[in-house]
């Protein structure tokens, strides 16, 4: 029996098919950057220094994108710079969710003192101020890696707690999870088998816009310098290279600047995208 | 005591008042339910009247123990029921169900039809679920098919057929029908409530009705409680509530019901 409520196949929609082809470019980019990246990202050549791209003229056609003041690849620093942000992207995004989707999700489900506890601690943790507090947690954690994964984790599961406990709470009054309480469902039980299922595309998005401020916040720290050490290739370190000779280089900064705008962008779309495409209740 | 589905003695149940909460110190409570005796002998249909607030959906709910009375007792088929914890509950719970209002929320929207009528079957350890879940279609009359489909992509009428058919589906001696009609339109509503009468007969039921809409329940039940402001005011068969009710409330309610000829009244 067929009618007009059967089920509706829907297209992937352009914006899966531009932020996933970005994602999918920069992940081949960064697994492959040392088999693809035409130079040693850190190798310097003082008399090849500010090469302009190929395309203006007075270029070398062996740096695609450019070189620095110091003479390095442009192209090749952005791939390599990309083994970083993805990582950092992947691991403390999905950390950030995993943690503050559990908060969120017993506190808005179980309610009472549990929610109470939670709640507080998310009001506190969110009147410090995000930056300062990575840099205030850097500056002791020490640079490196993990020191910037841990810095994000600490500092954004509120933004999963909060958004999570919301979603649990008004699925919690619906009558689906009433019935199964009536059918002798444990509560652990319907969290997990009920309730879950219905606050996860709102999960999906989140984690992916958490993945695109992950990048941001890597790029502000080695920005300012306190992310891994200081010659290996990041993007926000080559922004920032790139600020001082800006007026005779602009390449410098404006290619790692546009690399970063587009991942930040594909993922936040991803998510979007992601979570329409997995919703079965047509919008 | 044989025979009795339910024995409710002096039940009673409020709730805290938030919105007068002092900032300090609990809420007052405001009672809802204010010493409600009553019997349900097994095999009857018992339709639970009142207005909005009477406290009638909030008396079905401590019946199932989706809420816990403050004090008195609920007894089913002789088991103390008033206070006992999750776990005890657990092996009771399919001997009683309910049947919700508003069957879109009572839905699970990322489960499918089958899975939804599955789910108390597989939680109570029943074997072979996926023919009683075939079994339970066929008797709400939807077709197998269904049993693959999602909530949203069905109307109001066979969403709550589902609900019935997830309801019936443990084979209950007791189900508790809240509003189940008042969302739906009216060819709907009787059809679902052809469908329940066919089912009490059939399975043996014993059912508690709760509708604001006397009507509705003058077709289905046998007995009748009319409840106001958490008090029954009336507990009657139903010929003698339609042809002599007791309480001024009752008159009041029958007088509310709309008849297809104004000047026409009840033979």
């Amino acid at each position: 029996m067929r009618d007009a409520r059967s089920r509706v196949r829907r297209p992937i929609g352009l914006r899966l098919w531009l932020s996933g082809g970005w994602i999918t470019l920069l992940i081949i980019g960064a697994v492959l950057a040392p088999l693809i990246a035409p130079h040693d990202p850190l190798y310097q050549d003082l008399f090849a220094g500010r090469m302009p791209p190929v395309w203006v003229d007075g270029a070398d056609p062996n740096f695609l994108l450019g070189t620095d003041s110091l003479g390095r690849d442009v192209l090749s620093r952005i791939l390599y710079g990309a083994r970083l942000a993805l990582t950092v992207a992947l691991v403390a995004g999905t950390l950030t969710c995993l943690i503050g989707a559990t908060l969120g999700l017993i506190a808005g489900y179980y309610r009472g003192w549990v929610d109470m506890v939670i709640s507080r601690l998310v009001d506190i943790w969110m009147a410090f101020p995000p930056v300062l507090f990575a840099i205030l947690l850097i500056a002791v954690l020490g640079t490196g890696l993990t020191s910037i994964i841990i810095a994000i984790v600490v500092i954004d599961w509120t933004r999963f707690a909060r958004v999570v406990r919301a979603e649990a709470m008004t699925q919690g009054t619906m009558d689906y999870v009433a019935s199964a309480q009536v059918v002798g469902r444990t509560k652990a039980g319907t969290m997990f088998a009920e309730i879950l299922p219905n606050v996860l595309p709102t999960i999906v998005a989140l984690l992916t816009l958490e993945m695109g401020i992950a990048v941001i916040v890597e790029a502000i720290l080695s920005f300012v310098n306190l992310s891994i050490s200081t010659d290996a290739p990041t993007w926000g370190g080559m922004i920032a290279e790139g600020r001082t000779s800006v007026h005779q280089a602009w390449w410098v900064l404006v290619f790692p600047l546009i690399t970063l705008f587009l991942t930040v962008l594909s993922f936040s779309q991803l998510g979007e995208g992601l979570k329409d495409y997995f919703d079965p209740v047509l919008r | 005591m044989s025979g009795m589905i339910y024995e409710i003695r002096d039940l009673r149940l409020s709730f805290p008042d938030m919105a007068h909460k002092p900032v300090f110190g609990a809420a007052p409570q405001i009672e809802v339910l204010k010493g409600l005796s009553f019997d349900v002998p097994k095999g009857e249909v018992l339709g639970i009247v009142g207005g909005s607030g009477s406290g009638k959906s909030t008396l079905g709910r401590a019946m199932i123990r989706l809420l816990e009375p403050d004090s008195g007792t609920i007894r089913f088929e002789g088991t103390d029921i008033t206070h006992a914890d999750e776990p005890a509950l657990r092996p009771l719970r399919r001997r009683f169900q309910m049947i919700f209002q508003d069957p879109m929320s009572s839905l699970n929207p990322r489960r499918r039809v089958g899975g939804i009528i599955a789910g108390p079957l597989r939680l109570q350890g029943v074997q072979d679920t996926s023919a009683k879940v075939l079994e339970a279609l066929d008797m709400v009359g939807l077709p197998r098919s269904f049993a693959a489909r999602y909530p949203h992509e069905l109307s109001g009428g066979q969403r709550q057929r589902v609900g019935i058919a997830r309801a019936i589906a443990l084979r209950p001696d007791f189900i508790l029908a809240d509003e189940i009609v008042s969302g739906l339109d009216v060819s709907s509503q009787a059809q679902v409530l052809n469908l329940l009468e066919e089912l009490v007969r059939e399975l043996g039921l014993t059912l508690a009705f709760i509708s604001h809409d006397l009507s509705v329940i003058r077709r289905l039940c046998s007995r009748i409680i009319v409840m106001y402001r958490g008090e029954i005011v009336e507990n009657a068969p139903t010929a003698q509530v339609f042809d002599a009710p007791q309480a001024d409330y009752t008159r009041e309610l029958l007088q509310a019901i709309p008849l297809p000829d104004p000047d026409q009244i009840w033979a």
